[in-house]
């Protein structure tokens, strides 16, 4: 096990030099717009712009860029390690406006989660043991609008139907929890639940509605299993059949499945964030796209794809304490 | 349920349904169930009807509405406070902050979501289908690199990738592969619509000689060869339409892939293609004549479920402002120009009408996808 | 004879589907009494199964339409409410199925999955349950019981598991024991260590012994009766050697002719031309007779009843009783 957790750390390594290397290509060497440019203003004299690159560190070799940007990520940088670099768009340390970020993106990937699981599960559950009940027919018909509805669409709609329109709602945007040194404006528990409900919401739905899909599938599968039957043999009653025997093979791949895209959204719920315009780490990686800031777009891609990699590993692991049968070696 | 059985026919075994009936092929009975399910022939009969409006956009604008979808109506559409006018008898949707038609520029969406989805899916699954199909059938050294590909695929924030692609490539207007990717004109699109007009009298035969189900499946695949000829000759959609089909297919082909890949390891395990391999047949021959036919099913099961994520990714590609380029009609485009300094709060149907179509669009494709899947395997069937 | 412990009169049990009524199993009876083994043979979909897992209240009237009377012990099981018919499944009658890989639950213990069965008829603390389940464990052959006790299915071999099944199945010590297809999914070697097990077991627990299977040669030497079943009806019913040494039923004889022998020539081995008819359009006249070598015109238009040759053995064919005993001594003896 020790072994295997080693080996799959050290693919982990692998794959977030190839995503940097990817990322890389993809926002080094395709683009043809100047991040110094962009920087420089409207009327920029050419000394101004060349100042600027090499600031940034853009006039050198593309090459010897990778290996800088490598260097300062593996042995740290003037804000301390890892090394993200500054911002282009206001020459701030990137990796302190990810953290300052980060609360904003976890409270909506939680709550969210939380609000899908709470959903998704129980209708799934009900869905597939009362299978062709009119129960099972309406939950899946809301389940296939629920990942037919697109997120930014439905958090229009809720935007202006109950803050606009209703007035029942808070307004877009974030408020924290607790007051910290760069807070402006409300802060506290009540004013974050209530600007953070309909993000929630609106995330929630689709995932609620896959979920809830997934987990009938699975409960279906797993009531067939021959293991069900041995079960009902036994004489057990219905109820350590299904809850014990059944939901046991029935939600250990939900397991799998949650952790993945716990970590997706981790790295950024993109969409989300723009659509409610809350100041997480999707919009800030957004932003840093749209502007060319490469430092962030570097940082930002490798955060994202540090969450899933490793999730993939935690989920592994923890997939082989539910399934006895999956050994690592 | 027991009194629900009991009311249920019974078949009566002298009926002359009864050879037929035995002799019925796999295929047979997944239309005759899929038939059935009235969910998935209203979300077929939807998607028809939207590919109509689709290749028709541009009749319906010159002549049932009389604008086209870039016309502004700058002094009649907007208020003098800048507002758009709402829904009225000439503009059935409203105008946009442009004073342009919201209805026309509705219908020309569709050609967007309609084209960048199928399209997507088809360059998906050809990526897929030969990349699964040489890893799971070689094994080996070919297995591990596209294994090891698609595990590093799977490790991308793929939507991050996906806007800073569209962003940087779409910059230019050669685009990042210096627009090797251009819709055919000229005497392709002759040809276009030769096939377009071959497929549709072929289907009509089909369908005279009551193969209706298929008859009306080629008819659809010639409408939608004539809907793809349409953007030709649109200066509007050339850079940006390309560039955002390349990206969905490069983020999706992996799905695909995996799963041919599972599906072939097990296939060739199984006694027919061991005997076809023992009977000294090349791999090509085992590949395109045992293989790929018992992949047929999944491939149009995926590409089913697929269509409708496509059409999402692209709206909200265009939704991040990445997609395609902005005088195109794209209702991502349509949602996000509506958000922009919450001008839908005063103007909601900016929103409503092109979300809606988006909405339903995606529900009718995932109804179609659902109605096969369950047609298919009718014990998970609701 | 005996009070019988088991009688199933005229069974019917039809599942609606889309695709029409499929009748998996159309008016079957048996009877069987403590002590006794039955085989149930046929191929797969003549309702061997079906017939048996309804008899263990494990397909109900929420899956199929049921007709017939299952009396058990003087009970019909039928009109019985489910949570009744609960205490006595698993206790009263155990049932052991094909594949026991796929039926022992895979991420559960084997002791704590036997212990389940245990506790689920009888009030006992885990640890007493768990010394009656490693008890057991021991009198179906298991080594180091104990051990084995703390592992899970995927880590014993086919035949300790179909061994732990068993187990599992008689731990409470039931009347009936019910054998679905035992063997099927295991090694030669040790179909022949199973079947012998469960003869054994049958005598120490004074059991009665249901074995389904698709193999008249597996269960030949180990039933009292056999009875042979064809798209869901009984085609006959004997003394195992009656049906052995002097079957009656064109089926019966294909399925003798199909099984593999030792001493036997390559070409001896002779199937049954076509396959089973679809169960929701059944041909008209004698199910069997598209592929009956020797159907007239009779079996085409007139269904055939089950009916007694002599005593014990019955059959269903139209064909006259010296023509059976002709045909079955000059084709079927020599090539079986």
């Amino acid at each position: 096990m020790i072994r295997y957790i080693i080996r799959r750390l050290l693919w982990i390594v692998v794959v977030l030099m190839v995503v940097t290397g990817l990322t890389f290509i993809i926002f080094y060497v395709f683009p043809t717009t100047d991040p110094a440019v962009l920087a420089a203003g409207r009327n920029p004299t050419p000394q101004l712009i060349a100042q600027i690159r090499h600031i940034f560190g853009t006039d050198r070799p593309l090459f010897t860029q990778y290996l800088i940007f490598m260097k300062h990520l593996f042995l740290g940088d003037q804000y301390g390690w890892p090394g993200f670099g500054f911002s282009y768009q206001d020459l701030q340390s990137v990796k302190q406006e990810m953290y300052s970020r980060l609360p904003v993106t976890i409270s909506l990937t939680v709550g969210a989660a939380v609000i899908w699981l709470l959903m998704g599960i129980p209708i799934g559950i009900v869905s597939g043991l009362r299978r062709r009940s009119v129960a099972d027919r309406a939950s899946m018909l809301f389940a296939l609008l629920g990942v037919s509805v697109p997120i930014f669409w439905l958090g229009l709609l809720m935007l202006y139907v109950f803050w606009f329109k209703l007035g029942i709602a808070c307004s877009s945007g974030y408020v924290p929890i607790f007051k910290t040194a760069g807070t402006v404006g409300s802060y506290g528990l009540l004013p974050w639940a209530c600007h953070m409900a309909m993000p929630w919401f609106a995330l929630a739905v689709g995932y609620a509605a896959f979920y809830a899909r997934m987990v009938r599938g699975n409960i279906l599968e797993t009531m067939s299993e021959d293991y069900i039957r041995t079960a009902r043999a036994k004489g057990l009653p219905e109820r350590s059949v299904v809850f014990k025997h059944g939901l046991r093979g029935a939600l250990t791949p939900v397991v799998t499945m949650f952790g993945m895209d716990v970590a997706f959204l981790l790295g950024g719920a993109i969409i989300t964030e723009v659509t409610f315009d809350m100041q997480g780490i999707g919009l800030y990686a957004y932003r840093a796209v749209i502007n060319s800031d490469l430092p962030a777009i570097q940082a930002t891609t490798l955060l994202a794809a540090f969450f899933i990699v490793f999730a993939n590993l935690i989920v592994d692991i923890v997939y082989a304490y539910l399934d006895p049968r999956v050994r690592y070696t | 349920m027991a009194q629900q059985v009991a009311s249920e026919p019974v078949v009566d075994p002298t009926e002359p349904e009864l050879g037929r009936v035995e002799g019925r092929s796999p295929t047979q009975l997944v239309w005759a169930r899929l038939r059935k399910d009235r969910y998935a022939i209203a979300g077929a009969a939807f998607i028809v009807v939207l590919t109509l409006l689709a290749v028709f956009a541009g009749f319906i604008a010159k002549y049932v509405v009389h604008h086209g979808p870039n016309e502004p109506f700058i002094f009649s559409g907007t208020a003098p406070d800048g507002i758009p006018y709402g829904p009225s008898s000439s503009f059935w949707f409203g105008h946009d902050t442009l004073g342009r038609d919201v209805f026309v520029r509705v219908l020309y969406g569709a050609r967007t979501s309609l084209i960048v989805a199928v399209v997507a899916t088809g360059i998906a699954m050809i990526i897929g289908v030969i990349l699964g199909l040489m890893a799971g059938y070689y094994r080996g050294a070919v297995d591990t690199m596209v294994s090891r590909t698609i595990d590093v695929m799977m490790s991308l924030p793929i939507l991050l990738l996906a806007i800073g692609l569209a962003a940087v490539c779409g910059s230019d207007r050669q685009g990042c592969l210096g627009g090797s990717m251009q819709w055919p004109s000229g005497p392709a699109s002759t040809a276009m619509w030769f096939v377009a007009l071959l497929l549709v009298i072929l289907g009509a035969m089909q369908w005279s000689r009551g193969k209706a189900a298929r008859g009306g499946f080629i008819i659809f695949l010639g409408l939608f060869a004539a809907l793809l000829h349409f953007p030709v000759p649109l200066p509007s959609i050339s850079p940006g339409l390309p560039l955002v089909i390349f990206i969905i297919a490069f983020v999706n082909w992996t799905y695909i892939a995996r799963i041919i890949r599972g599906q072939v390891l097990s296939l060739r395990e199984k006694e027919f293609v061991e005997s076809s391999y023992a009977t000294g047949a090349s791999d090509w021959r085992i590949m395109l004549r045992e293989i790929m036919p018992n992949l047929a099913m999944p491939i149009i099961v995926y590409s089913t479920l697929i269509i409708p994520t496509n059409i999402l990714f692209e709206a909200s590609l265009s939704f991040l402002g990445v997609g395609v380029s902005p005088e195109t009609a794209s209702w991502g485009r349509m949602i996000s120009d509506a958000s922009a300094n919450g001008i839908y709060q005063f103007a909601p149907w900016l929103m409503i009408y092109p979300g809606l179509f988006l909405f339903l669009t995606t529900f009718a494709f995932n109804l179609i996808g659902d109605g096969l899947r369950d047609a298919l395997d009718p014990r998970t069937a609701k | 004879m005996a009070e019988p412990l088991l009688e199933v009169k005229n069974l019917k049990v039809h599942f609606p589907t889309e695709d029409g009524l499929v009748k998996a199993v159309d008016g079957v009876s048996f009877s069987i009494s403590p002590g006794e083994t039955l085989g149930i043979v046929g191929e797969s979909g003549s309702g061997k199964s079906v017939s048996m897992l309804t008899t263990m209240g494990l397909i109900t009237r929420k899956q199929a339409i049921i007709e017939g009377e299952v009396i058990f012990e003087g009970q019909d099981l039928l009109k019985l409410p489910a949570d009744e018919m609960r205490t006595i499944r698993g206790a009263k009658m155990g049932m052991v199925f094909q594949d026991p890989m796929s039926s022992l639950h895979p991420f559960f213990k084997v002791g704590d999955q036997i212990v389940e069965a245990i506790r689920a008829h009888q009030n006992l603390s885990k640890k007493q349950a768990m010394e009656q389940a490693i008890d057991m464990l021991r009198r179906v052959g298991i080594p180091r019981p104990d051990e084995r006790a703390n592992q899970y299915p995927h880590e014993f071999s086919g035949g300790m598991r179909q061994r732990a099944m068993i187990a599992m199945a008689l731990v409470l010590n039931p009347d009936l024991l019910i054998a679905d297809e035992p063997t099927t999914a295991l090694d030669v070697t040790v179909q022949a260590q199973i079947l012998d097990l469960i003869s054994r077991l049958k005598d120490e627990f004074n059991a009665a012994v249901v074995i389904i299977t698709h193999d008249l040669g597996v269960v030949a030497e180990h039933c009292d009766d056999i009875q042979v079943m064809y798209a869901g009806k009984a085609v006959e019913f004997g003394a195992s050697r009656d049906i052995y040494y002097s079957a009656h039923h064109p089926y019966t004889w294909g399925l003798l002719q199909s099984i593999a022998r030792l001493d036997a020539d390559v070409d001896r081995l002779r199937p049954i031309k076509g396959l089973p008819p679809s169960l929701i359009f059944l041909p008209r006249g004698c199910s069997f007779n598209p592929r009956c070598p020797y159907a007239f015109d009779r079996c085409r238009q007139e269904e055939p009843e089950l009916v007694p040759a002599n005593g014990h053995h019955a059959s269903a064919c139209h064909l006259a009783l010296a023509d059976k005993e002709r045909i079955f001594k000059e084709e079927v003896a020599l090539t079986s």
